[in-house]
């Protein structure tokens, strides 16, 4: 395996271009509508709203400001899929469909992919959806081809700020932490890191450095994997089948004539 | 707030609910076709059971079918399209959950065919060893109400088993879903039984043994509301009226007149399977509803 590759994206020298946006519509081939249906915002500099099968970036747009507007700031945010290190996508996947790949990264490979859906729903993050011209899910593949090819993922190579970070994991967990420490002694205290350590999914080898709470960002504070509701479900089902099973032997026991 | 509501709807609309509805109904049937063979005496229910399993399981692969992005792909489920091996994910109830389907597919076509050899309907000799009485049928049978029980609960296991809101909040809707398929599938037989003018002793354990899993229903129904915590403020809107009405009319109003011999009928049972397809709507829906 080579060594496990992602994405840093520091939002706070984000200038929300969209550049990220359009190089990964125009590598990835995505189209603009959403199988005809017109989905722009057209209320807001964040135009695409989401995340989806035909979006695998978007640039959120967070306004703050006071209620006089003397006061503000935008905070502006690169998202993409996280390649979890415990991607609840991949772990749901009925046909094998999603991959974990040689660079640590999750793809979906779209020839096996029967459009069942399961991994959006499971997804914490709401990263994946249908691409209405393939039928099947969709999201950021970090450029697995171009990462194949020697080349850095589309977004990356086109963010002119150096929000999009990629590399080795490693490397960025570094640049990240020294990102952070700058920062931190600048007075930004509300500075931290989102998903660099293990604690969250075993890792998001697509992390983020945010100036306030994850919620802010639409970004859950504790992501989970699915599997954890799995065996308690199943130890219910389970006392369920033989509560109803007993109530069934003592309600037919010896009921009925046995001429028919 | 609860983490599920930072994630994206699968899109799960009719066509699941309405497998989720009819699978209940398969599999309940053939659950209670079993127990009515093992434990009862009348041969009349336990045929009608098997005979309504294996239609309405066929009609379950379809709609499942319909409903996926590309439906030509549905093996894809059961074997893996490049190498042509089996694919099965014991963790992921989706993958677990279709091997279980084609299997009590199997047995509901093999205690089809014993019930129609048994009415004598067609007659073949070998397959007479397959009706319950023989060690055959009755291995058939077995088998095929462990996996009925399996595909009556797996639905909700499925729901749980994700980041949605109210689903993921809870780890009732499993046995909730198995709970409803039962209720629905004593209706149903209560019903068809009634028109196939069934009577008597059988009918009336039928619907003692219906009444007493309303109830019980209803005790998971709360528990499951309670469970949900805070999220269950999200029904505070017309889905949770929707809940509301298919607790009282599809749960409670049942078990008030059903109580009374004097007005029986098909209202208890109607009531009955209404209300399990309200409740896997509601489920669904208030949901996919929240992005
Ligand atoms: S962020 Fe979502 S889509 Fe991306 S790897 Fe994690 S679970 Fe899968």
């Amino acid at each position: 395996m080579a060594e496990p590759m992602g994405f840093f994206t520091d939002t706070t020298v984000c200038i929300g271009c969209k550049a990220c946006e359009v190089a990964c519509k125009e590598w990835n081939q995505l189209p603009a509508a959403n199988g005809g249906v017109r989905t722009l915002s057209g209320d807001s500099y964040d135009n695409t709203r989401q995340l989806d099968g035909i979006h695998w970036r978007h640039v959120k747009f967070i306004e703050q400001f006071s209620a006089d507007r003397r006061q503000g700031r935008w905070l502006m945010m690169s998202d993409v899929c996280k390649h979890c290190v415990h991607a609840g996508c991949l772990e749901v996947c009925p046909t094998g469909a999603i991959v974990r790949t040689e660079f640590d990264t999750v793809d979906i490979q779209s020839d096996a992919c029967n459009g069942c859906r399961d991994c959006i729903g499971a997804c914490p993050f709401g990263v994946i959806d249908i691409n209405p011209v393939s039928g099947t899910a969709q999201k950021c593949t970090l450029c697995y081809d171009r990462l194949k090819g020697g080349l850095e993922p589309a977004c990356a190579k086109a963010c002119p700020t150096q929000s999009i970070n990629f590399g080795t994991i490693v490397d960025l967990k570094k640049l990240a932490q020294a990102r952070l420490g700058t920062l931190q002694r600048a007075g930004e205290t509300r500075a931290s890191l989102y998903g660099a350590d293990e604690h969250m999914l075993g890792g998001l080898n697509s992390f983020y450095l945010l100036v306030d709470r994850p919620e802010v960002y639409g970004l859950p504070t504790d992501p989970k994997i699915p599997s954890r509701n799995l065996k308690p479900s199943a130890i219910w089902s389970v006392f369920g089948s033989v509560a109803l099973t007993l109530m069934a032997m003592v309600s037919f026991r010896n009921r009925g004539t046995r001429d028919v | 707030m609860s983490s599920t509501f930072f994630t994206a709807s699968p899109h799960w609309r009719w066509l699941i609910v309405a497998y989720f509805f009819f699978g209940g109904l398969a599999a309940g049937s053939y659950f209670l076709a079993t127990l009515l063979d093992l434990f009862g005496k009348d041969r009349r229910l336990v045929r009608l059971g098997y005979l309504v399993a294996f239609p309405v399981v066929c009609l379950c692969g379809l709609l499942l079918t319909a409903d996926l992005g590309r439906p030509l792909r549905f093996w894809h489920m059961l074997v893996q399209s490049e190498t042509f091996r089996p694919m099965l994910k014991t963790y992921s109830p989706m993958s677990s959950g279709a091997w279980a389907l084609l299997g009590f597919g199997g047995c509901a076509f093999l205690s089809f065919v014993a019930v129609l050899v048994e009415s004598g309907w067609f007659d073949w000799p070998a397959l007479r060893r397959l009706s319950a009485p023989s060690p055959v049928g009755r291995v058939v049978t077995v088998i095929g109400t462990f996996l009925a029980l399996y595909v009556a609960g797996y639905t909700g296991v499925l729901l749980a088993v994700s980041n949605r809101p109210i689903w993921a909040d809870t780890t009732l809707l499993g046995v909730t879903f198995l709970i409803s398929a039962v209720s629905t599938s004593a209706a149903l037989l209560i019903l068809l039984g009634g028109w196939g003018g069934v009577t008597g002793d059988s009918i009336h354990a039928l619907e003692r043994f219906d009444r007493a899993v309303l109830v019980l229903e209803l005790l998971v129904i709360g528990a499951l509301i309670v469970s949900l915590g805070r999220v269950a403020m999200v029904w505070l809107n017309g889905w949770g009226v929707l809940l509301v009405a298919m607790v009282l009319g599809g749960i409670a109003f049942p078990l008030v007149i059903g109580a009374r011999p004097s007005v029986r009928g098909s209202l208890a049972p109607v009531l009955v399977l209404a209300g399990g397809l309200v409740l896997r709507a509601v489920i669904i829906f208030s949901s996919d509803g929240l992005r």
